[in-house]
């Protein structure tokens, strides 16, 4: 009966397209003009992962220095230290700016918003393509920054503006405006710019979710990450402005002696704190918020159950957005802050914990009596459940104003924001780009090599970082090159498990690599969604949809069943106004 | 606009809509609304520097009535208020114009938005230019500044300043306001700047040991604040103009209607906050005492 | 037993009264902590194996929202987390306010040591502390932020330039104990180190004067190595001729030194003087010039001995040193700026 009706009607969505977005157009200027949201997404992968990589690197350079309590290989007797200093920060700024804020929005935002909304593009096309170009152009600056460092560590070439870059991502201030001797003024000017990619890709969701849903979906009837992106996009909008004013005051402090952070010139230090952390704490949150959306996308996708607690989740997001912009004054309780505005800081700081909280055992019910599929996706989705529970339960002792005093600034902090944003933002972004990448490319990615990467990150990331708490704990203070005998153990411990999170993201690329080159053709709806990117073949035409999908409950997934013989997921019963799925003749 | 036609494309639309989107409404629904967000992210940029200037009024009251009082004029100040809000009818009177369909009208109104655009830049550019003649201007070459480190003529913000000022001749070569009749109002300082132990000020260095130079490196704080604040904000009215100037074209060529003024509507509440802004910046700047 | 293993585990030893106030709240988030890890991981496990996708089995249906359930594990962490804010509080309000009768310790931090000043104005880089006495630290920085961080005291506290940041203790064991600078501030920041030493009452009297003294008695070449080691100058120089962040100092006094700006000056007492009061006047060619001004941290009696102790290492000075005998402590000890307290 299906297959009647299917040769009845054209090209089924299962089968490749003959005209997808990848083909559609040749030539770079295609792809370097493209307003077409796919196209954009799948540059800023390219930079992106591409960002990940060099602030890989830079972690890998760092955790082998580490090895050993004094100093072995990097630097010469004069510099010890110094391009120590610079690797830390580097690693921080690269990852923080360029792959962990952008990252989740930037790519699978921009190429699965629309489809979810069933539209043809975002808000603003052209505003989007705007956002990409300011990303990449910042980019840009940092890349000069690192050039600099390296043709002035190699070669003894300075570049205007100064060489690499050694303030710590945050830039405190006055080091950072009045010692520092690197490339401060490159390196803030490239964030400045990325921030305002951030800006307007957050002004563009905004207006997408609230002009373009179509009709059926109401907000409650939108998916999770789109409310996740939304969240994220509040933030976006109302944060990095005062990013950008911090950087600002910082640029003009450092190129024109302006003395508004500077005491010598009558400056107040702490001042830059507080501008800092006002963004700069949001900012974790518009890490962490599209990963919880893509986490409510891949629970009950693969436990084929429909989300536990729907509104729950949607309401936390908001609160979560909102909540976040209270807190900052908690990453300076040993700044000399008054005891009250540290109480006050210290409450609110653990308010935005139980949202958070809300959604873990949201998730954690979605598995209850549902049929559960641990295919790659899912195994990330799982480690996030685990990693961010560790990470979350860890703030709380850095939210409490007594413990806070001796763990500040030492390793436990570095282990409690890299379960964050790296044991949860970093494997929801893998996990996501597992679930999105046949939809993306038209192509499957092994199952058996990405889970067994999978399991290799997830003890590699452990290994590295649950030591740290107690070398933390136990004093060792962060940001140091060398370090005092009695925390060798730590050290090492971590750095084996860094050079195995290595492997393992090194398995992970080449297992996207070999998929893109001899992967399986992707079918539809390889893992039985129901939100609405899943009803157009993969990879999508230019125009997303031969006709636009009509909105039903996105986690409703019951009419989908499984077809060995195309090996996704299929529509049963056919519905109006919605494409039948052909399983297609395996040639 | 697409850079190809989609598969089903039928061309019975107006031109000026995008092809994702179904009708004009949305379209401009969607753009004003985007619109109104990028306002506040523009909004939240200024906050920032509304809050430096905050804490510094707070902490150093009489520092910015004192500099305020002697180098800013309300008058041109308060004629600058009166440009930028007359233009910003003229702005509101030519979108209701495009609305209604109404080019020359439109079109004449847009220029004498750009032209009250053009007054207030020239009325800043005499403001800035009374002060380059005051030496009052960002960083290290601020006469304020300069008072201090006399051995250094362009000092770096790293450098260290030189030894203090001790006797009061020197004070008054390098103050060129002590012995003036301004010098009431710039109430020296009896007490040690706040947050200095007692002890501590028979200790430390220059700091402390001329009470005087922190007030000096403060009116040298003022004017930082100040031209950053009224210099982006002069930057956003520059934006401002070259955006009425593009529409200003797009309108003489005939692209709006009363099916389609988007555009205008939406420089529109970009010159409205460019103005709004003003209207903070001037009294907290100029006029408070 | 298990609160003991426990104990060196996550923490180093409780060496200050603080450390009872902030151990027990420490534990008590770790073992909620643990028991809600335990807890997650636990249904988490149970829950993949008993409904994971196999052969037979059949998936039952189950509701998709419980506001019962969304109530419960809201309000019980709500208030968990109130406990916690709680004890956190008062237990800082505990370490914030100082006892009225602390002794008091002056310290100034700088890119890369920290200095000490005890009540009768002598200096040290160690910090050495009476036990059972609460201890006032008042801390001021003269260039960027830096942070005071004794793990074994459960304290940290940032020295910020332009501001006194204070903070108190009470060290409950006498013993040596590190002191870490935990706030990021350049090259040198993980050698920012120095040790507190708690001493029995009677023993810091003696050790307090008996250093005052040492330092008056000693002849000028032996304060000035003292000093030189003492006040960081080893961070950036070597008293050889290794070539550090900073020149090398041997040989340097008498000689002509090249600077940066091309023209050569020979490195006399005044120039001498002038490096360490004005470093930024005169640069050594091949350097950054990043030496920090020590106006107002060393007397004139101080900079003498550093002089002295220069020609001592430096081969162009011919004239015989001070001897031991030969110097008696001057009466009174003139500032270089500024009077000492």
């Amino acid at each position: 009966m299906s297959t009647t009706q299917a040769s009845a009607a054209a090209a089924g969505p299962d089968e490749p397209a003959a005209d997808n977005y990848l083909t559609h157009r040749r030539g770079v200027r295609s792809w370097l003009l493209t307003l077409d949201h796919k196209r954009i997404a799948v540059m800023y992968m390219v930079a992106i992962l591409g960002a990940f990589l060099l602030g890989g690197i830079f972690a890998v350079l760092v955790r082998t220095e580490l090895l050993t309590p004094k100093p072995v290989f990097l630097g010469n007797a004069a510099r010890e230290w110094d391009l120590y200093n610079h690797l830390f920060t580097l690693h921080g700024a690269v990852m923080v700016f360029m792959f962990v804020i952008p990252g989740i929005p930037a790519i699978m935002g921009n190429f699965v918003l629309p489809m979810m909304l069933g539209a043809k593009d975002v808000a603003f096309p052209r505003l989007n393509l705007l956002s990409f170009h300011l990303y990449a152009l910042g980019g840009l600056f940092f890349v000069y920054v690192l050039l600099g460092g390296v043709l002035q560590a190699a070669f003894g070439i300075h570049l205007p503006g100064g060489f690499g870059l050694d303030t710590g991502w945050t830039f405190y201030t006055p080091y950072s405006t009045g010692k520092s001797i690197t490339g401060v003024i490159p390196a803030t000017m490239g964030a400045f710019i990325m921030g305002f990619s951030s800006i307007l890709t957050g002004v563009n969701f905004v207006a997408s979710i609230h002009m373009l849903r179509p009709r059926g979906m109401t907000w409650f009837r939108m998916p999770l990450f789109l409310w996740g992106l939304y969240a994220t996009s509040i933030i976006q909008i109302l944060a990095t402005p005062v990013l950008g004013i911090t950087l600002l005051l910082l640029l003009a402090e450092r190129a024109l002696g302006v003395g508004i952070f500077d005491p010598a010139l009558g400056g107040d230090p702490v001042l830059f704190q507080h501008f800092f952390w006002f963004y700069s704490h949001p900012a974790v949150y518009i890490m962490i918020l599209p990963a919880m959306g893509v986490m409510s996308e891949l629970v009950p996708t693969f436990a084929r159950k429909h989300i536990f607690g729907y509104r729950f989740i949607a309401y936390s997001s908001i609160a979560i957005a909102l909540l976040s912009f209270l807190v900052w004054g908690h990453h300076m309780f040993v700044s000399g802050q008054s005891p009250l505005a540290n109480a006050i800081f210290s409450l609110l700081t653990f308010s935005v914990s139980i949202p958070s909280a809300i959604k873990v055992f949201n998730w954690l019910a979605t598995l209850y009596k549902g049929d559960i599929r641990l295919q790659t996706p899912m195994l990330y989705a799982l480690g996030f459940l685990v990693l961010f529970t560790v990470g979350g339960l860890t703030g709380l002792f850095l939210g409490a104003l007594a413990t806070n005093v001796p763990l500040h600034d030492t390793y436990f902090i570095v282990a409690h924001f890299h379960y964050v944003m790296m044991g949860s933002v970093l494997f929801a972004f893998l996990g996501g780009m597992y679930y999105w990448w046949p939809k993306f490319f038209g192509k499957m990615v092994d199952d058996r090599w990405g889970r067994i990467a999978a399991l290799v990150v997830f003890v590699g990331f452990n290994l590295t970082f649950f030591v740290q708490f107690v070398a933390g704990s136990q004093g060792m203070p962060r940001r140091y090159a060398s370090y005092p005998e009695k925390y060798r153990i730590y050290h090492v411990i971590s750095s084996i498990g860094a050079y195995l999170m290595a492997v393992g993201l090194v398995m992970v690329a080449l297992n996207w690599w070999h998929s893109l080159r001899r992967g399986r053709p992707a079918p539809a709806n390889p893992w039985g969604s129901n939100t609405l990117e899943w009803r157009t073949s993969s990879p999508p035409p230019h125009d997303n949809f031969a006709k636009a999908p009509e909105a039903d409950d996105p986690y409703d997934v019951s009419a989908w069943r499984f077809d060995q013989a195309s090996g996704g997921w299929v529509h049963e019963p056919a519905q109006r106004g919605f494409d039948v799925v052909v399983p297609p003749t395996k040639a | 606009m697409s850079q190809t036609t989609p598969v089903t494309d039928p061309h019975d639309h107006p031109p000026h809509l995008a092809h994702h989107y179904d009708t004009p409404q949305q379209q401009m629904a969607s753009g004003k609304l985007g619109m109104w967000v990028f306002l506040g992210t523009e909004v939240l940029m200024f906050g920032g520097l509304f809050v430096a200037y905050a804490v510094y009024r707070h902490n150093h009251p009489e520092v910015f009535e004192y500099a305020a009082e002697k180098y800013l004029n309300k008058i041109w100040g308060g004629i600058n208020t009166l440009v930028l809000i007359t233009s910003s009818l003229t702005m509101a009177w030519a979108v209701r114009c495009s609305q209604l369909g109404q080019k020359r009208a439109m079109v004449t109104l847009l220029g004498l938005t750009l032209l009250g655009g053009v007054a207030f830049m020239g009325i800043k550019a005499v403001e800035y230019h009374d002060k380059w003649k005051h030496h009052v201007f960002v960083g290290p070459t601020n006469i304020y500044r300069q008072a201090q480190s006399p051995a250094q003529g362009e000092s770096t913000a790293s450098a260290k300043p030189a030894a203090p000022a001790a006797d009061s001749a020197r004070l008054k070569q390098e103050d060129p306001n002590i012995g003036t009749s301004d010098e009431p109002r710039l109430r020296p300082l009896a007490a040690p700047p706040p947050g200095l132990a007692p002890a501590a000020k028979q200790r430390g260095g220059a700091e402390v040991h001329d009470p005087q130079r922190n007030q000096r490196l403060l009116v040298s704080t003022f004017f930082s604040i100040y031209f950053l604040m009224t210099g982006l904000h002069g930057l956003h009215v520059l934006v401002g103009m070259g955006l009425i100037s593009w529409i200003l074209v797009r309108g003489l060529r005939g692209a709006f209607s009363p099916q389609y003024f988007t555009p205008v509507d939406l420089v529109g509440l970009y010159w409205h906050l460019v103005d709004l802004i003003w209207i903070f910046l001037f009294p907290l700047l100029y006029l408070i005492h | 037993m298990w609160r003991v293993l426990a104990n060196s585990f996550w923490m180093p030893e409780r060496a200050s009264t603080h450390a009872e106030t902030v151990d027990p709240l420490f534990y008590f988030i770790l073992g909620l902590c643990i028991f809600f890890t335990a807890l997650i991981v636990t249904l988490l496990v149970v829950f993949v194996l008993r409904y994971r996708h196999r052969a037979g089995h059949q998936q039952q249906p189950s509701p998709s929202h419980s506001t019962r359930l969304e109530l419960t594990w809201s309000i019980i962490p709500t208030i968990l987390v109130l406990i916690i804010f709680y004890y956190g509080f008062r237990g800082y309000l505990r370490m914030s306010v100082v006892p009225p009768n602390a002794y008091r310790i002056d310290v100034t931090a700088r890119m890369w040591n920290w200095q000490f000043t005890y009540p009768n104005g002598y200096s040290d880089g160690t910090l050495h502390i009476p036990v059972d006495t609460p201890i006032l630290l008042v801390m001021r920085s003269e260039d960027v932020i830096h942070s005071l961080y004794v793990p074994a005291f459960r304290v940290k506290r940032d020295a910020v330039p332009g501001r006194y940041n204070r903070f108190w203790f009470q060290a409950r064991q006498t013993g040596t104990f590190d002191v870490y600078c935990a706030e990021y501030c350049g090259t040198n920041h993980s050698q920012m180190l120095t040790k507190v030493v708690v001493h029995d009452p009677t023993d810091f009297q003696k050790w307090l004067v008996e250093a005052a003294e040492a330092e008056n008695r000693l002849d000028p070449v032996a304060a000035g190595r003292k000093l030189f080691e003492g006040r960081g100058c080893t961070q950036c120089h070597s008293s050889g001729t290794t070539k550090l962040i900073g020149p090398g100092l041997q040989d340097v006094f008498g000689s002509q030194v090249r600077l940066a700006d091309g023209s050569t000056v020979l490195a006399e007492d005044n120039y001498i003087r002038d490096s360490i009061l004005h470093p930024q006047k005169q640069i050594v060619a091949g350097y950054g010039g990043e030496m920090p001004s020590y106006a107002g941290s060393l007397t004139d009696r101080q900079i003498d001995a550093i002089i002295w102790y220069m020609k001592s290492i430096s081969k162009h000075h011919q004239s015989p040193l001070p001897s031991p005998a030969a110097t008696a402590p001057t009466t009174q000890s003139v500032p270089a700026t500024v009077p000492r307290p």
